[in-house]
């Protein structure tokens, strides 16, 4: 293992807890960017520099510089907003983003396309509405996640408070984010302190998450960290606490890999702030320094051991964890449609394509939800999986009236794979992209429904994933079909994940295109149509008979 | 070669390493420096005569002084010297930035060739000298003789203003003319030969010397001319704004190798266009003529066609065909006798547009006649030639844009952007507008639009030679997403190091127009730092607006931070200019 830190270590140690020099590059007209350590640095305040890949080529050779702008990435711990806030962030989109909002995969919104004078007035408005972006990005924990239908059952209130709890734990304390944009005073030389992440703060991003059994909406086995909720007579109790879940790897880099989550224990539920602090520390202290794409949680632990982590876990605990309590996942994704929880109140879960909020030609999403949220008092709830819940609807019929008016309605007929299927953004905005994804997806989605309805299997609930890179955004690993991005136009094909998202998929074809990826898929499907076992999911068919069968 | 300045006591190579020397010095440093050599003068003993031989003009020598920015005026005055000295009629040259205004009253014989800039002003650097004779308590000159070459261009309203209103003062303050004033459009070689002729033999009858019988070959010129361009081959021809600019503007690469042309940083190269092939079919419409008929141009005939394509201005307004027109069209010739709707005129139409409004039964002969020889266009050039050797690099704003419902071009721009042609091409030297001769003064340079392109050329050159002074460039545009011309490279300069420091201005980004003169006002406390350090100021681009905005802003910066009285920061300026450290090319 090579010794020397990573550039970006460099770039912490001297950055005066995250300032770095991101002020003056604010002030630099010259340029639509940031000095290159800064666009490190900025993550950590909740924003990625990008350029529209779509014209980089062009304005290169016109001696222009990349269509420079920022991916601002709002923290919305649980997913929880309220209806204010949804109107908030809409509002900004218009004024100073690509008029649209990106619900993410971790229960968070995006803003794409804002321009550097912009930046401030951006993050500025979102503080105000009492959301913000500090830690949503960068090496210290993200936004946690929480399966967000709280009121299904009693356990999932507190669940909730847990999540929330642990997020506020471990939000960085450094003064530079007031500083900058909200316009904080400066603290005097020395005065900023990070109790838990120390001054160099984690090797790598860190990742959280609470789950609550039957539903694994929030894919826990892809998390650093997971809770999952375990209940006793009706209340919670504690938690099975996982650890080592991450799923990025490197096409062609072996040493780089998915990784799926280990439960190692139990803890009562107010221990798991504890815990949280103690594993987050733990891969501070050991995690790897040198090497970023070696630097999660789960390489820490396979370098060194489950039982050298469960050791070290107690030792600095100060008490061990409990054997952990049986739990059993049955789904993963988010249930469209109407739902009606514990105490009556109505809650609608809906459909929306690739999470993309925008207005365009078939339906007005955009408008339609700010509509919605003028006349609703319930709040608003961004699911593990890109889609929206309008939660505590005490009239369900006006809220219907605006889905119909603004054709949002209309959106939700889809068939199951599609309303499990998920895609990460790529391109033109994700710097990392090899191929298309967000934008790839319906055709894609629509080209694989007439495979399924051709086999007799529309109603099956298959989860397809597609990813721009090998990243794996959309989590593809654990998806029954993912598609992995290559180069233009070519993915790898995985199969074989289960569908309670426990088990990883594996790579069955490289670098195809997508009329053989489509031809291959059509086979299975009628295959699986024909020979499937009593009750098996088409993860576990493809499982057996094509990755074990090879 | 005999030099022009035959009569002064030191060679012409030395009063150059003079000149050198004193370069960048302020008015203090030369008149100090005046005391000094007076002093060296005095210690040598030096014989009256020859001093006083420098300071008293020759009373029967002619004295040609020209007004120039772009050089015409001034190689129309030295062809004439040459002509004079190989007639053995003694003239001296004279460049209208260098002199006192008040040599004139001790002069007996002058001729003038001055050109008219801006809207209706003197050439950069000449103006001291005009104010001064239009003063009303200017002295007489009833001792003078003279005669006027006045270089112009018939698409401004105010047609060679300067030389016509330089003609009328000097007979008001008592002079004689001696040959008429010749006004000249853009196609000024025939008048400006007639002019010179005419002045010549008034001179060589004065002189009492029969003009030598022996004919003198005139050096047919090897070099590449405006009249002998080169057909340069275009290497690149990339549009440099982004899709969603209001502008067009291309950065252009002309091949040079093998034409000898030599530029330095700060030159224009002059380019012989041809017109847009739509706009001749569109005038060939708008007058109903065949474009197939025969019209006489010079020794030539061509079918119409041709000669509005290649051989005639269809593009800008001239005066001859207005006053073809106004002949016929009492509206025009109402329009003539008033002065701002002339202007306005000029401004908003060009030839198309006369011809489509005021339609007229016009024969093929008589209009090629009404329109003024297609002229070169300059463009800076935009490349060091040590780091393009053989090359040439422009920066070009297409001229095209809709008015009264029509399309319009400029023909140049156009002929340069349509590509596939061989580009004709000759290089105009700009002794103006050069970078310090010391490879550590630092610069600023200022400008909007295409007037980056000498800046482009300026920041390559002293990264080839690894001059050490600092450069700072302050830019403006309309979008910044768009409009930055050569964006990256100007990082990349800055990033390594070359560039200490980029402004810019952008006026159609935010709610309020910003432009280069707020930035200049907003740095005034660095900027005079710079002046201090001994610093060079440049401006290039928009003549209409941008020169003069900058020019109070820089007044405002000397104020502001000098302290100085606002005639005192007039003063300043002037003495900037005059030292060679303000330095302006605007168009
Ligand atoms: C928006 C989102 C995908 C989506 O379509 O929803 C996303 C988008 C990006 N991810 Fe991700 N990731 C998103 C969830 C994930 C997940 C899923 C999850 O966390 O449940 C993963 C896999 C789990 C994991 O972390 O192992 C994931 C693994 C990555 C990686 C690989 C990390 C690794 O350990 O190898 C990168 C690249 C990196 O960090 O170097 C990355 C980087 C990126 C960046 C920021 C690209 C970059 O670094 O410049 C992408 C921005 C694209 C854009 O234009 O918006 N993203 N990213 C998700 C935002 C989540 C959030 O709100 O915080
Ligand atoms: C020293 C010097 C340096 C120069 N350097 C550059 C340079 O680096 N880059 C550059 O692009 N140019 C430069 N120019 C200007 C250039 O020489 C031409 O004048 C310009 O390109 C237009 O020429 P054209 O033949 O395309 O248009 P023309 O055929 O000359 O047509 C121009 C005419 O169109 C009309 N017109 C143009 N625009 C409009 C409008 N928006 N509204 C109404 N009427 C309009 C006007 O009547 C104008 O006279 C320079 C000029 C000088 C004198
Ligand atoms: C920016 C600019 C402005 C000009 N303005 C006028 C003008 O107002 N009136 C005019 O008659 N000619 C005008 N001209 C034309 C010049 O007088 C003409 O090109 C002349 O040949 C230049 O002579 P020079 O090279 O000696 O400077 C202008 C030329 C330029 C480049
Ligand atoms: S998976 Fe790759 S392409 Fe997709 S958003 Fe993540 S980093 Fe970008």
């Amino acid at each position: 293992m090579a010794t020397t830190e990573s550039p970006v270590e460099k770039i912490k140690a001297h950055s005066d807890y995250l300032r770095g020099t991101i002020v003056a590059s604010l002030a630099d007209a010259a340029s639509g960017g940031l000095a290159d350590d800064d666009t490190q640095l900025s993550k950590f305040h909740g924003f990625y520099q990008q350029d529209d890949r779509d014209v980089r080529a062009d304005r290169a050779r016109r001696k222009l510089e990349p269509a420079y702008s920022f991916m601002i990435r709002v923290r919305v711990p649980g997913g929880i907003a309220t209806p204010e806030q949804w109107r908030t962030l809409t509002e900004i989109a218009k004024s100073h983003a690509n008029h649209s909002l990106r619900l993410t995969t971790r229960q968070a919104v995006q803003l794409h396309g804002v321009i550097k004078r912009d930046l401030k007035a951006t993050i500025r408005g979102i503080n105000d509405s009492l959301l913000d972006t500090i830690a949503a990005c960068g090496d210290v924990n993200r936004n946690v996640m929480c399966s967000p239908l709280a009121e299904l059952s009693g356990v999932h209130e507190r669940a909730f408070e847990v999540a929330a709890a642990i997020s506020e734990h471990l939000t960085p304390r450094t003064r530079a984010y007031h500083e900058i944009w909200l316009d904080g005073d400066k603290v005097a030389g020395g005065a900023d302190q990070e109790p838990i992440y120390g001054s160099t703060y984690l090797p790598r991003k860190f990742k959280i998450a609470v789950a609550i059994p039957p539903q694994n909406d929030v894919d826990i086995f892809a998390q650093d960290l997971g809770f999952i909720a375990i209940e006793r007579r009706g209340e919670l109790s504690g938690f099975n606490v996982s650890v080592g879940g991450g799923l990025g790897m490197s096409h062609g880099e072996p040493d780089t890999y998915p990784r799926a989550a280990e439960v190692i224990g139990y803890c009562a539920a107010d221990r798991a702030v504890e815990v949280a602090e103690q594993v987050v520390a733990l891969q501070r202290d050991y995690g790897d320094r040198s090497n970023r794409k070696h630097a999660r949680l789960k390489y820490t632990i396979d370098d060194r051991g489950i039982d050298w982590f469960k050791r070290e876990l107690a030792a600095r605990l100060g008490f061990r964890l409990e054997e952990a309590r049986p739990f059993r996942f049955l789904r993963r994704g988010d249930s469209i449609g109407w739902v009606r929880d514990h105490r009556g109140a109505w809650n609608l879960t809906l459909f929306v394509p690739q999470g993309r909020v925008i207005d365009s030609d078939e339906h007005r999403l955009m408008s339609g939800l700010a509509e919605i949220s003028k006349a609703h008092c319930g709040d608003l709830r961004l699911t593990p999986n890109q889609n929206l819940i309008v939660a505590g609807i005490p009239d369900r019929a006006r809220i219907g009236t605006l889905l119909d008016e603004f054709g949002i309605a209309e959106l939700q007929a889809v068939s199951p794979m599609r309303q499990l299927a998920l895609a990460c953004v790529a391109l033109p905005t994700c710097p990392l992209a090899m191929a298309e994804a967000e934008r790839y997806l319906p055709e894609l989605g629509a080209k694989i429904d007439e495979l399924l309805a051709k086999s007799g299997l529309a109603d099956e609930p298959i989860s397809l994933r597609v990813s721009g890179c090998p990243n794996g955004c959309s989590r593809p690993y654990l998806a029954e079909i993912a598609l992995v991005g290559k180069a233009p136009g070519r993915y790898n094909l995985f199969l074989g994940g289960s569908a309670d998202g426990r088990r990883l998929n594996s790579l069955v074809e490289e670098n195809i295109d997508e009329a053989r990826a489509l031809a291959r898929l059509d086979r299975l499907f009628s295959e699986f149509a024909n020979r499937r076992r009593e009750a098996e999911t088409f993860g576990d068919y493809a499982q057996r008979s094509v990755v074990e069968s090879s | 070669m005999t030099s022009p300045h035959a009569a002064l006591p030191i060679p012409e190579a030395g009063i150059l390493e003079l000149r050198e020397t004193v370069r960048g010095f302020d008015r203090e440093q030369l008149l100090w420096s005046s005391g000094y050599l007076a002093g060296l003068a005095n210690a040598a003993e030096a014989p009256r005569g020859a001093v006083a031989s420098a300071t008293t003009p020759d009373p029967d020598a002619w004295t040609i002084l020209y007004a120039t920015e772009t050089g015409n005026s001034r190689r129309i005055a030295e062809s004439l010297a040459q002509r004079a000295s190989e007639s053995n009629v003694k003239a001296k040259l004279e460049d209208l930035t260098n002199v006192r205004p008040r040599l004139l009253s001790r002069l007996e014989r002058a001729v003038f060739v001055v050109a008219t800039h801006g809207l209706g002003d003197p050439p950069e650097g000449t103006e001291a000298f005009f104010e001064f004779w239009h003063r009303d308590d200017a002295p007489r000159l009833e001792g003078l003789e003279y005669s006027v070459l006045a270089l112009g261009d018939s698409s401004y309203a105010d047609f060679c203003e300067i030389g016509r209103r330089l003609d009328t003062r000097l007979t008001e303050l008592g002079a004689t003319r001696i040959a008429a004033r010749v006004d000249c459009d853009v196609d000024f070689d025939d008048d400006a030969d007639r002019w010179s002729s005419a002045v010549l033999d008034r001179a060589r009858r004065d002189s009492d010397i029969a003009a030598p019988a022996r004919t003198v070959l005139r050096a047919v010129p090897s070099a590449v001319s405006r009249s002998h361009p080169f057909a340069s081959r275009l290497l690149a021809n990339q549009r440099i704004t982004g899709p969603g600019s209001s502008k067009d503007v291309r950065h252009i690469e002309l091949d040079l190798a093998s034409s000898g042309l030599r530029y330095l940083p700060g030159d224009s190269l002059g380019v012989i266009p041809e017109n847009p092939p739509a706009l001749v079919d569109a005038v060939l419409k708008a007058t109903g003529i065949d474009g197939g008929t025969t019209v006489r141009l010079d020794d030539d005939s061509v079918p119409l066609a041709e000669a509005l394509r290649a051989h005639r201005e269809i593009t800008a307004l001239s005066r001859p065909l207005v006053d073809k027109l106004a002949a016929r069209r009492p509206a025009v010739s109402a329009i003539l006798d008033d002065r701002d709707r002339l202007r306005e005129l000029f401004r908003m139409h060009q030839v198309i547009d006369l011809l489509s409004e005021w339609p007229a039964r016009w024969g093929a002969q008589e209009l090629v006649d009404a329109l003024r020889k297609l002229p070169p266009r300059l463009y800076s050039i935009a490349s060091s030639p040590d780091a393009n050797p053989d090359e040439a690099h422009l920066t070009v704003a297409v001229v095209e844009y809709e008015r009264f419902g029509r399309l319009h071009w400029g023909a140049a721009s156009n002929f340069l952007a349509a590509g596939g042609h061989a580009i004709p091409v000759y290089v105009e030297a700009n002794e103006q507008f050069r970078l310090p001769a010391d490879p550590d003064t630092p610069i600023v340079m200022i400008g909007a639009g295409t007037g980056i392109a000498p800046y482009r050329a300026f920041v390559e050159h002293r990264r080839e030679h690894g001059h050490r002074g600092d450069n700072w460039l302050i830019f403006g545009d309309r979008n910044f997403a768009s409009d930055f011309l050569y964006q990256l490279e100007w990082l990349r300069y800055r990033k390594e190091g070359t560039l200490a420091r980029i402004d810019v201005a952008f006026s159609r980004d935010g709610s309020e127009k910003v432009y280069v003169q707020h930035r200049i006002v907003e740095q005034a406390r660095r900027l005079h730092d710079w002046l201090e350090r001994g610093a060079h100021l440049y401006v290039c681009g928009d003549a209409e607006r941008m020169a003069g905005d900058v020019n109070d802003a820089l007044l405002r910066v000397l104020e502001q931070e000098a302290g100085l009285s606002p005639e005192r920061s007039i003063e300043r300026l002037a003495e900037l200019k005059a030292g060679g450290r303000y330095r302006r090319d605007v168009y």
